[in-house]
């Protein structure tokens, strides 16, 4: 039943809110993938324990592109 | 707005910026403007036929920037609509000569001793040399989106661009809008364009099939009557000219429509 589904316009709205960010940053999506799987490793020398949860992720904050780490320590 | 250059821009082809600049232009002269409207897409002119003026097009903007013929000359006047002017592109010449700095004094010409009240620059697509020129005189421009994954890429790179040349006064214009696809939840609406962009629209056209048939006989739609783009093209004229439009609610009336169609037992 089509109101249960998903609107592609949804997703879409996801998809290019990501992508505009990227492009503002003037940043690939590759590397910030690479620099996560980067700070996993750092953290984990630091805190052995488990780091599954770690969220890197680019925001909009007004005028500004900023670049979130979420790193839950346990 | 207050900008009097004002290029028609969009990154993407095929989103409605020759279209936009031919009604824009005549229905800005048709409030009584006095207008011209320039062909920038050097080696692809095609503004002169979608205004059904490819007839009358002696010399070219290479040719005044060249020097071939003087200002005057190469602009057609418009039979239909007394003050509405072309300067046409040149279909043959090396695009190279389209020096960014002359252009920008021809339409410094233009706006201070011809005494043109506005002039609109159909820029080609994409984001390089011929975009940058076409966008060297503009004090403002539309920006030409369809509610659409690249379209709206591209037009969030062009107002970067346009940014960082200094053109400050951008407004969007949201082309191709299908109020059904909206409904269904299928197609982006036009708050989802202006939360994603970050920029207000100037105009809001929805799909229209007369704006083909216009195009096919060489009249601009708002030469016509009645048709939707039409009157969405006026209503832009009438918002650059600083009048306080309301935006008619294409989704409701969809709404409505489709509630009609099916009482009387359509699909």
């Amino acid at each position: 039943m089509f109101w249960f589904r998903k609107k592609s316009k949804d997703t879409l709205k996801e998809r290019l809110k990501l992508t505009l960010a990227y492009d503002r940053a003037q940043l690939p999506p590759g590397k910030v993938e690479q620099l996560k799987n980067d700070l996993i490793e750092v953290l984990q020398r630091y805190f052995p324990a488990e780091q599954k949860d770690l969220e890197v992720e680019l925001e909009q904050r007004g005028e500004k592109m900023v670049l979130v780490a979420n790193i839950p320590l346990r | 707005m207050n900008a009097r250059a004002i290029v028609v821009t969009s990154g993407k082809g095929g989103v409605g910026k020759t279209t936009t600049t031919a009604n824009v232009g005549a229905a800005l002269a048709k409030l009584g403007e006095k207008v011209v409207v320039i062909d920038v897409d050097v080696g692809l002119r095609n503004l002169d036929v979608v205004m059904g003026l490819e007839g009358r097009v002696v010399f070219d903007l290479i040719d005044v920037l060249e020097g071939r013929c003087k200002l005057r000359q190469a602009i057609i006047k418009d039979k239909r609509i007394e003050s509405l002017h072309l300067l046409p592109a040149s279909q043959t010449k090396d695009k190279e000569s389209l020096d960014p700095a002359r252009f920008k004094q021809t339409v410094q010409v233009l706006l201070e001793e011809e005494g043109f009240d506005r002039v609109l620059i159909d820029s080609p697509a994409g984001i390089e040399r011929g975009f940058q020129t076409a966008a060297t005189p503009a004090e403002g421009a539309l920006v030409v989106v369809n509610p659409e994954v690249s379209s709206v890429r591209d037009a969030d790179r062009i107002v970067g661009l346009l940014e960082a040349r200094e053109v400050r006064e951008n407004r969007l214009v949201i082309n191709r809008l299908r109020p059904r696809m909206v409904q269904r939840g299928d197609m982006l609406s036009v708050d989802d364009v202006v939360e994603i962009l970050g920029l207000k629209p100037i105009g809001i056209v929805p799909e229209d099939e007369q704006v083909l048939v216009s195009t096919n006989v060489g009249d601009p739609l708002v030469m016509r009557n009645g048709s939707q783009a039409g009157l969405a093209f006026m209503d832009i004229a009438r918002r650059i000219r600083g009048e306080e439009v309301p935006f008619p609610s294409f989704e409701e009336k969809a709404g409505l429509f489709g509630a009609l169609r099916k009482l009387f037992g359509g699909s």
